[in-house]
């Protein structure tokens, strides 16, 4: 495998309403979410339930099999208000958790892919504020893609990737604790602020980092660990492993979200094929180092890995990157994707930048674009570090409204990198990708809304007139589903009945 | 204080960085992309001005959220 697998990210937004004396979190969410639902989806008659329901019943080559729900349809049809939740026609969740407006996007098979879906979230963040400008509810809804409200809490950007289930967790660990700890010089989104309550004002490069506080563990609360071992495939448990990545930063910069899953990607597979036996870069205090990255702007600390050997974030990221060339080399020589040398090459390129002066990623990398601005204001304004005003610019780095928010304008100006257009971004959010089973997902809901009692990850539940139960037609391989394997089936099935009937017979 | 200390590694770096700078050739694209961006710079804080929220310290100081994953 290259950089491509089966991969996604969830990611909760910060949420305010200004003017407001008390914000109820929860309810804003509520509101939110249900603000899009009654403006992008008014055809629907109902509005399917995320099905929770765990099955795991035959599946044939399309990838699906089907088996009747045991659940009264009654159970399922009225409008729960207090879970407030929207299954989109790109095939990715809306929804509030946490206290929290969160967007799971569809699953999706490479770094490109995550980053287009990503930025379609966004946007479907960003029309649901706008609806609440005019739902006569309250005063409007603001969004921040970013961690942390710099006081005490933090809220995440995960990231998952489907990994071969035969792959020894504590290889996983070994392997994904040192590049976590230094991926950050080029995925962090850059943070005013040390400490989680931010009691000494210094600029760091992650939101992320000083919430961590252990090394592999369950939480993703509080305690939070490097490793996540959440191990919740909403697959064939067997086979697969979804790995549950909750280190990272909420990114507005493209190029630091391709990035960030394009090397994870490399580094999976790598270590799925056995390619890094016999090779070993333990650091000595993950959560210590972790810490002492994050805290160096300058990417000179040193890092105590096993053997005595003291390494900058650069020079291990460098030789990751080494070794994953001579992986591709031999495993693809010159067959290898045009995706996978891509992230390669970009992933060299902005190594040898950063070791040069981090500056030079200003129009790549998120945290230097946002260090960037600070140091103008700080020069132009004699600034200290503790100004509301450079902690008001951390903040409206990641306000997602285009006309506000400092990384859009960067954009607008040609200073941030774009990978899409807005036509681009505009038809990932209402469309699906077509490879893995998302595909299935949205155009079943797109074309049959109003026959969808619920769906979720690895199912979808048909509620048809005819017929007195449900039927789940469980999903529960993510490579199929995709278009080349239904689109026959969908457009021969002008109703949600007779796509049952094709799928029966 | 606290702020200082990241203002002087910051200091303490840029004559490297200079020296650095300097060896990469001035054609190099690089060299080209940062002085534009550079160049932009002044006119960007113009911009951004306007879109900074008004109080900076009432808008930083309300932003609080409940923890979340």
């Amino acid at each position: 495998m290259t950089v491509h697998r089966i991969m996604g990210i969830e990611t909760e937004y910060g949420i305010t309403v200004p003017g407001v004396r008390v914000m109820n979190a929860m309810a804003s969410s509520t509101r939110l979410v249900n603000a899009y639902s009654r403006n992008e989806v008014k055809g629907r008659q109902r509005n399917p339930k995320w099905d929770y329901a765990q099955e795991s019943p035959l599946r044939d080559a399309r990838g699906f099999d089907m088996s009747r729900a045991e659940a009264d349809p009654s159970q399922l049809t009225d409008d729960d208000m207090t879970m407030a939740n929207v299954i989109l026609t790109n095939g990715a969740r809306f929804y509030v958790d946490h206290s929290h407006p969160e967007y799971s996007s569809p699953e999706i098979t490479g770094p490109r892919d995550a980053v287009l879906w990503d930025r379609a979230g966004m946007l479907v963040m960003a029309k649901a504020a706008s609806y609440t400008t005019t739902d006569g509810v309250d005063l409007p809804v603001l969004l921040y893609k970013n961690n942390t409200d710099n006081k005490g809490a933090s809220y995440g950007t995960h990231e998952n990737y489907l990994m071969n289930r035969a792959t020894p967790f504590a290889s996983i660990v070994a392997w994904l604790t040192p590049f976590f700890i230094t991926r950050q010089i080029f995925t962090g989104a850059g943070r005013l602020g040390i400490g989680q309550e931010s009691k000494k004002m210094a600029y760091q490069l992650s939101q992320r980092a000083d919430f961590f506080e252990a090394e592999v563990g369950l939480e993703t609360t509080f305690r939070r660990p490097i490793i996540n071992t959440r191990d919740e495939p909403h697959c064939d448990a067997d086979r697969y492993r979804r790995l549950h990545v909750i280190v990272g930063d909420a990114n507005m910069s493209d190029t630091a979200t391709y990035l960030k899953m394009g090397t994870t990607a490399l580094l999976l597979s790598m270590l799925e094929s056995g390619f890094l036996h016999g090779k070993d870069l333990t650091v000595a205090d993950p959560i210590r180092a972790m810490y002492a990255v994050s805290h160096d702007i300058s990417l000179k600390q040193r890092i105590a890995l096993s053997g005595d050997r003291h390494w900058t974030a650069i020079e291990i990221q460098r030789e990751l990157w080494e070794w994953a060339a001579l992986y591709c080399e031999a495993e693809y020589g010159a067959d290898i994707d045009t995706e996978t040398r891509d992230v390669l090459q970009l992933w060299g390129e902005v190594l040898d930048r950063l070791d040069r002066d981090p500056m030079d990623c200003a129009d790549v990398l998120d945290w230097v674009a946002k260090l960037r601005l600070m140091e103008a204001y700080r020069s132009r304004d004699s600034l200290d570090w503790s100004s509301p005003q450079l902690q008001a610019i951390d903040l409206q780095y990641s306000d997602i409204r285009p006309e506000r928010g400092l990384a859009h304008r960067l954009e607008q100006r040609g200073q941030l990198r774009r990978m899409f257009s807005d036509q681009e971004v505009e038809h990932a959010r209402l469309h699906p990708p077509v490879d893995t089973r998302a595909y299935f997902r949205g155009e079943c809901l797109r074309k049959y809304p109003d026959d969808i009692a619920a769906a979720s990850w690895d199912s979808l539940v048909f509620d048809l007139p005819e017929r007195e139960s449900l039927i789940r037609v469980p999903t529960l391989e993510p490579n199929r589903g995709t278009k080349a394997l239904v689109d026959g089936l969908l457009s021969q099935a002008n109703t949600a009945a007779e796509l049952i009937a094709l799928l029966s017979a | 204080m606290p702020g200082q200390e990241n203002v002087e590694r910051k200091s303490g770096q840029s004559p490297q960085d200079a020296i650095e700078e300097s060896e990469v050739s001035a054609s190099s694209n690089d060299a080209g992309r940062k002085a534009a961006l550079d160049a932009d710079v002044d006119a960007l804080l113009d911009e951004i001005d306007d879109v900074l929220e008004v109080n900076a310290e009432q808008f930083v100081k309300s932003f609080v959220q409940k923890g979340g994953q």
